[in-house]
Formats: C-alpha cells, sequence, structure tokens
C-alpha cells in the first residue's frame, strides 16, 4: 500500500475541519490556574485586611497621635503606654548600623567582581556570597551573641551582653551578598562598549569602575541598597537574640534596645489573650512595620525605573 | 477531497499595519508551489495564515477568504486543531523536541489520541521512510533527536510533520539554516512528496524555486504581483518588477 | 619622542598606584564576607561537635542539656515540609504557568504580577502576623502544624512563582510553534512540551525555595509553635516545633551547655539545608544539558 494511503487508514477523520473533542483538561485547566495566580492577589489582601482591622479597632483605644509620637513603650507593664518611637528608633538604629557595614562592603565586593576579578576567582566567590545568602538567620543571631557581642564588650567594656552594635554588624553581614549581588547585575548591565571607549583612553581600572560603570549603574546600585534597607528593617532573630528586649529610646549603639521586629516576637512568645490590648498592638506595629517596608520596595522599584539610564 | 487552496481578496493586518493586501491566488493540489520575494514582501505571512499559526499574534486581523477545499478556514465552523493537522508545517530552524526521535515522531498522533504502540510504531516507521531518514536512525529510535545533524533534524521534523497525517505540507524557508548537501537531499525529497502532498514553500533562494517548483509567487510589499507556472514565470515574466526581482536589479 | 614626556610618566604611575591599592582594598573588602562565613563555619564546629551524638536525634527536649535531644524538632520540620510542600508547588507552579502561557495583557494580570513582587518583599514575621489571624484564629486551626505550615507556604509561594516563571520562560519559541503546528491545544502544549522542558529549573527553584522555608523562625514562632516540645505530634492538627525554634529555646539559655547544643543543633539545621542544596544544584546541572 502506498505510504499515504498506510497513514490514512490509521488515522480516521470524521469531516474535514471539524472535531469535536474538547477535552475536560484543556476547559478546565486554565480556570484552575487562574485560581492559582488570583492567590497572590488573595494574599496580600489577606495582609493588608488583617492587618488593618486589628489596627483600627487597636486604634479605637489608644490614640494615634499618643502611638506615633509617644516615647514611652510599656504594653504589658503599667501604666500602659504606647509611644512607638523607642521600637522605631531602636529599628533604626540597627538598621543603620547595618547599612554602612553592608553598602560599602557590598559595592566594593560588586566592583571587585565585576571590574577586576578573573575569572576563576569570580567562580568560586560568587557562590560563596550565594551561600552566605541562604545562611538561615536564627544561625546569624548565634554568630551575634557568640562571637561578635564578645569582640564589642572587649573593645567597649561599658557594652552590656546586649547591644544594638552587635546586631546592627550582624546584620549588615547578613545582607551584604544582597547589595553585591544587586549591585553587580546592575554594573553587568552597563555594555562593555561604554568601559572600553575608557581603556581605550588609557583609564585605569579604577578609573573606570568609578567614573564610568559606578555612575552608570548608579539608580542600580541605590536601588539595591534600599531595598537593603528594607530587609534590614523586617530582620527579627538577629535582633531578637543580640539586641534586647528593652524598648529604649537612645542614640548610643552599645545600649540594649527593642526593635520592632523583636517585639512582636516577645508578645508572641507570651500569653496574649484574643482581644486584649497586647494583641493588638502586635498588629499595630506589624501594620507599621508593612507600610515602612512596603513603600521603601516601592521607592526602589522607582529609583531603578526611573534613573535609569538608556544606553 | 480536493485540497485546493484558494485565497479572495484576502487582507491581512497586524494592528495598524496591514501586511497582506487584496491577495487572489490558486494553488493547485498535489504540486509544488513556491512563495518567493525579497524580506518582508510578505509570503510568509500568507503562508502562517494557511495554517492559522498568525493567531497566536496579538492584533492579527483578517480579511476577505482563504478557502481549503472550498471550506473558508477562518470561519467558525473550522477547529484550529484539526485545521493544523491537515495542514503540516517544517520551520525554518529545525526545531525537534528535546525528546528521543521516537518520541518526536510519535508526538503529533498521540496529541490526536492515538496510544496503542504497535500502531505508533508503524507510524514512526512509515513517516520516517517518507522523509528518507529511516535507514539513518532505524537503529537509534531511543537516542535524543538533538544528537543527530542539522540536516537529519529537519527531515525529522518532516517527518514529525508528516506523521498527523496531512495533505498539504507548508516549509518557510527550511533549508536556509541547512548546508548544501542537506538542502539537496531535501529538495529530493520534496520531489518524492508531492505525488502524495500539496506543497507550499516560502524561499529566499529564487534558484531553489526554479529548480524544486511546479508553480511559482511572487511577492512585493504585501502584495502578489504575479503567479504562474514557474518555467514561465523565470523565463517571460509578465510584470516588470518580477523581472527586475529575478534578474537580480533589486532583493 | 615628545608625546611621552616625564611629567605625564608621573602622573600616570601615581594613578596606577591608586589603582593598585584599590584593587586591593576591593578585594579585601569582597573577603570580608568570605572571613565571616569561614570564622562562623568554624566556630559552630568547635562549639558544637562535641555533642553531635546519636542522643541529639533520638531524644527530646529536657531541662537537662545532657539529656537534650532535637527529635521533635527534627520530626517537625519533616512534617511541615510535606505538608508545605505540595500545595505551594502547586499554586506556585499553576500560578505561574498561568502568567507566562494564559494570562491576556490586561490591567488584571498587571495586578497580579506586582502583588507577587510586593509580596516577595514582605518581612517574614508579617506573614507570621497573617497566618495567626487567618489559619490559627479565623479558621480555627489554632497553634498546629496544619497552620504553620500553610504559612509558610505562602511565604514561599512568591519566590516559588518567580523561579518557575523564569524557567518556563526559557522554553524557546520553537518548542512551542512546533507543538502548535501539529494541532496541539493549548494545555497540550504546556504539558507534553513546556513544562517537561522546564521542570529542572521549576524544581530547582523548589527546593531553594523549601530550603529557606526550613530556616525560617519567626513566622512560626507567631503561629505559636512551642519552643518547648517534648512528644511527636499525634496529627496535623497538634503542636509542633521545628528545628530553629529549638535552636532558638537553647540559645535564650544562658547555661553554656545550651549555647552548645544550639551550635550542634545549628550543624544539623545546615547539614539539612547543605543536602538540599546539592541537590537543588545536582537537578539542575543534569537536566540543563537537555534544553
Amino acid at each position: 500500500m502506498p505510504i499515504k494511503e498506510q497513514l490514512v487508514s490509521i488515522n480516521q477523520e470524521a469531516s474535514p475541519f471539524k472535531n469535536k473533542k474538547r477535552s475536560l483538561m484543556n476547559i478546565f485547566m486554565p480556570k484552575f490556574l487562574f485560581i492559582c495566580a488570583l492567590v497572590s492577589i488573595l494574599t496580600t489582601e489577606g495582609i493588608v485586611i488583617t492587618l488593618t482591622t486589628e489596627t483600627v479597632s487597636f486604634f479605637q483605644k489608644v490614640n494615634i497621635g499618643q502611638f506615633l509620637t509617644g516615647t514611652k513603650w510599656s504594653p504589658l507593664i503599667e501604666p500602659h503606654q504606647f509611644g512607638i518611637l523607642p521600637l522605631l528608633f531602636g529599628t533604626l538604629m540597627i538598621t543603620l548600623i547595618a547599612i554602612l557595614v553592608a553598602v560599602p562592603i557590598g559595592l566594593a565586593s560588586a566592583i571587585y567582581l565585576s571590574e577586576y576579578a578573573p575569572d576563576k576567582v569570580r567562580r568560586v566567590v560568587k557562590p560563596i556570597l550565594e551561600v552566605l545568602a541562604g545562611i538561615p538567620t536564627i544561625v546569624y543571631g548565634y554568630f551575634a551573641i557568640s562571637i561578635i557581642t564578645p569582640i564589642i564588650q572587649l573593645i567597649f567594656p561599658s557594652a552590656g551582653v546586649f547591644n544594638a552594635l552587635s546586631a546592627g554588624i550582624v546584620v549588615g553581614i547578613m545582607i551584604i551578598p544582597m547589595v553585591s549581588s544587586l549591585s553587580e547585575d546592575a554594573m553587568s548591565a552597563v555594555p562593555r562598549s561604554l568601559r572600553d571607549g575608557a581603556y581605550a583612553l588609557g583609564a585605569t581600572r579604577f578609573e573606570v569602575a568609578l567614573k564610568i560603570v559606578v555612575p552608570a549603574a548608579f539608580s542600580g546600585i541605590v536601588s539595591s541598597a534600599v531595598l537593603a534597607f528594607s530587609r534590614a528593617i523586617g530582620e527579627t532573630m538577629i535582633v531578637t537574640l543580640a539586641a534586647g528586649s528593652t524598648p529604649n529610646l537612645t542614640f548610643n549603639p552599645l545600649d540594649s534596645i527593642q526593635t520592632m521586629t523583636a517585639y512582636i516576637v516577645q508578645v508572641s512568645l507570651g500569653d496574649t489573650p484574643h482581644g486584649s490590648l497586647a494583641y493588638g498592638s502586635i498588629f499595630a506595629v506589624g501594620m507599621t512595620l508593612f507600610i515602612i517596608t512596603f513603600l521603601l520596595n516601592l521607592l526602589a522599584n522607582y529609583i531603578a525605573r526611573k534613573y535609569r539610564e538608556e544606553y | 477531497m480536493s485540497t485546493l487552496i484558494e485565497a479572495k481578496n484576502l487582507n491581512l493586518f497586524y494592528s495598524d499595519f496591514q501586511a497582506l493586501k487584496n491577495v487572489n491566488l490558486t494553488i493547485p493540489e498535489k504540486a509544488v508551489t513556491a512563495f518567493i520575494g525579497p524580506s518582508g514582501c510578505g509570503k510568509s505571512t500568507l503562508l502562517r495564515t494557511l495554517n492559522r499559526m498568525n493567531d497566536m499574534i496579538i492584533g492579527t486581523r483578517i480579511e476577505g477568504e482563504l478557502t481549503i477545499s472550498g471550506t473558508n478556514i477562518y470561519s467558525n465552523e473550522v477547529d484550529v486543531e484539526t485545521l493544523r493537522k491537515k495542514v503540516g508545517m517544517v520551520f525554518q530552524q529545525p526545531n525537534p523536541f528535546p525528546k528521543s526521535i521516537y518520541d518526536n515522531i510519535a508526538y503529533g498522533p498521540r496529541l490526536h489520541g492515538i496510544k496503542n504502540k504497535k500502531v505508533l510504531d508503524e507510524i514512526v516507521e512509515t513517516s520516517l521512510k517518507a522523509a528518507a531518514l529511516w535507514d539513518e536512525v532505524k537503529d537509534h529510535l531511543k537516542r535524543s533527536a538533538l544528537s543527530i545533524s542539522g540536516g537529519q533534524q529537519q527531515r525529522l521534523c518532516i517527518a514529525r510533520a508528516l506523521a498527523v497525517n496531512p495533505d498539504i505540507l507548508l516549509m518557510d524557508e527550511a533549508t536556509s539554516a541547512l548546508d548544501p548537501i542537506s538542502t539537496l537531499k531535501i529538495e529530493e525529497l520534496v520531489q518524492e512528496l508531492k505525488d502524495k502532498y500539496t506543497i507550499v514553500m516560502v524561499t529566499h533562494n529564487m534558484h531553489q524555486a526554479a529548480r524544486v517548483s511546479n508553480q511559482t509567487v511572487f511577492f512585493l510589499n504585501g502584495e502578489v504581483v504575479e503567479y504562474s507556472e514557474t518555467e514561465k514565470l523565470f523565463s517571460n515574466p509578465d510584470d516588470k518588477r518580477t523581472e527586475d526581482y529575478i534578474s537580480g536589479r533589486f532583493g | 619622542m615628545s608625546i611621552f614626556q616625564d611629567a605625564n610618566r608621573k602622573q600616570i604611575a601615581g594613578r596606577r598606584s591608586i589603582d593598585v591599592m584599590l584593587h586591593m582594598l576591593f578585594l579585601l573588602a569582597t573577603s570580608v564576607g568570605i572571613i565571616a562565613l569561614s570564622v562562623l563555619i568554624i566556630d559552630i564546629i568547635i562549639d558544637g561537635t562535641a555533642r553531635l551524638q546519636p542522643e541529639l536525634f533520638q531524644n527530646f527536649p529536657s531541662r537537662k542539656a545532657d539529656q537534650a535531644g532535637m527529635k521533635s524538632a527534627i520530626v517537625g520540620s519533616i512534617y511541615m515540609l510535606c505538608i508545605m510542600a505540595p500545595v505551594s508547588f502547586i499554586f506556585g507552579v499553576g500560578a505561574a504557568i498561568y502568567l507566562e502561557e494564559y494570562a491576556p495583557k490586561n490591567w488584571l494580570t498587571k495586578l497580579i504580577q506586582i502583588n507577587i513582587s510586593t509580596l516577595a518583599g514582605v518581612p517574614s514575621i508579617v506573614y507570621g502576623i497573617l497566618g495567626l489571624a487567618l489559619f490559627v484564629r479565623m479558621f480555627g486551626m489554632g497553634k498546629s502544624l496544619l497552620a504553620g505550615s500553610l504559612t509558610m507556604a505562602l511565604l514561599v509561594l512568591p519566590i516559588i512563582i518567580v523561579s518557575a516563571q523564569e524557567a518556563i520562560r526559557a522554553v524557546p519559541r520553537s518548542r512551542r510553534d512546533a507543538s502548535f503546528a501539529l494541532g496541539a491545544t493549548k494545555w497540550q502544549t504546556v504539558a507534553r512540551s513546556v513544562l517537561p522542558s522546564s521542570i529542572a529549573g521549576i524544581l530547582t527553584g523548589c527546593i531553594l525555595a523549601f530550603s529557606r522555608a526550613i530556616g525560617e523562625t519567626a513566622p512560626l514562632v507567631m503561629i505559636g509553635a512551642l519552643t518547648y516540645v517534648a512528644f511527636l505530634p499525634d496529627g496535623i492538627l497538634d503542636s509542633f516545633t521545628v528545628m530553629p525554634i529549638q535552636i532558638y529555646n537553647w540559645l535564650s539559655r544562658p547555661q553554656a551547655d545550651f549555647q552548645e547544643l544550639a551550635a550542634s543543633g545549628i550543624i544539623v539545621l545546615l547539614a539539612v539545608l547543605l543536602l538540599m542544596n546539592i541537590s537543588a544544584v545536582f537537578i539542575r546541572n543534569k537536566y540543563s544539558k537537555k534544553i
């Protein structure tokens, strides 16, 4: 039998171009997949609704002005005071120390890996930085209390066993990989031709790096710093273990302080009856945290997009 | 069933851009028709209307009629999947799936519900023979399709298209990525296949069109300038633009 | 030659030495991370190896350091993984397939993408708050394994979606074209061509996401994973604990013995994570040639 006829006898068709066999999968799968995608919207809504409802009922009992400007935070001890500034300051102090550690080191690492490092070195160092990024924060917490705090107490005898400096340094170490890899991405997006032009004029590597590449990648670098800032603000375990649990409005990094995140953990570890002020304070502080990190992430995105150089 | 392809006042728009202007054309069955013309003239676009592949581009709009065996393939009467079973396509870059040679060929029949292993075995063998590839791979059917040469991969793609038993085979510059020897093998294959299949090929190589096809269609700027028997088009074209293109004055 | 004056040479030499100095500086900065990592690992090994005995795995936590173990924590982590993984995999990969293959380019799709990138930047403790309000209280699951696992599933969902999207996007268009040209429906093309090609990247992303979840402490503290659990969970609505929380419990005790125990616990945790990451790299390398 000629080839064509053989094939015809195997595949039977009813009518020229119409075939009613629409499988169930083809109809239901797209709908199911759509529902999966909606889960993300539901989650965000869930977070917003949960935080908002409980925060609103909290602020029906506590004056919001006092919350935002008060300098004493003692929700569990009489007299109940709900000024968030100590927690906010604690968070900010840790974050600033962390940024001071992470941005110079992260940026320098990024410059080294992007402009100086030979391929072999890059292939070894990059995975190591990725490993650093994957270490659980509880392990960093251990690092803070068992290594960094003793060192600080050696250098500054006045430092207590809980201090902001130790936690800040370790949070900084934790976010170095983030700053480094995001900055490096921004720098590798700078086209080779820009560098070549400078090298051809006799520039040295640091001149190319600092005068050409970094300015060109600046928006990406700043964006990475803002994202790292946001990440540091949300950090919980390192600060819970190393910074302390005393809300303390202070500018001295050697003092013990409490961050917003550490407070939330502290309350959860205890017995907080549903509906009590302490329970509500979790949501108020959580809402503050969420809004701050959300705005920072928006800012990071905006900077990355608006000031991106067109090559 | 006749597989005559007819285009009547066919216009195609990609959003605002008009890619095909008032195309009127008949493509005879069981013969090789070549579409030639400079880059961007619409020949690939028309080819892809034949199996509605440009449905997948957002903003595509069709006016006019395109019929195969008397049925307008853009009407609601037509299932796109069934249409593509009847109108197969081979692309410019060989694109075998990263599966075994066997699974590549069996992919199409399995899509349309054939599960019996014996039947699939038969289809694989028949298709590979039709594509003149059987002898070269028959002992290696389980090997990855990516392990054979470019020319063999393209013949594999032809076999894969034949496995679903089409009536029409579309070839979109199918040899332009291949070396001359593989190109020749495929041109010979096309001559064998034309007894059973209607073949429409887009080519940027005029000499290939002259070698291989029975009818040639010359496109320019989305219009069909001229179409006729290949011999006539290349030796005695009616339109001056055709003559200019063929003699290399532009293109 | 008048072009190469000595005055110029001095300036060039100056710039060159700055270059060398900065090179060293940048190299030093890069080493900080490596040095910190090494110090950490060495310290953990020094402190923790002594207590890396079988008792660590067989015993429940105890007030006496010599009798304490992390059996309940290890089992709890495994149970949590078993519930969290399928849930986040199905919804995460499902969302990714929808976004890459089916979603029309309209405002709803944009909204979904924005939501996903927002969620990726939310601190993990906020997920804990959500889990507390939603799963523990509103759905009435209590401080249970189920509530904890579902909360962690939500946490890793954005990570899985993003990496699955990337893996699916990496499949070239020509692969889909070939499938459609043979008469496949959209779902057939996705299921028979796109997914098999992208499954390696998807699995790698999932494993990395899961390893992140295993190391998380804060959300589960919010849920109420207890820090002192001397039993194995009976069912999914039972209380539970996980490795990071057990470590945290030991770290908060002042006695040096418990600090050592914590170090051993960290070694176990890191070993598990190392195993997961190695398998992810292994999968990526084994299947990357096929594409």
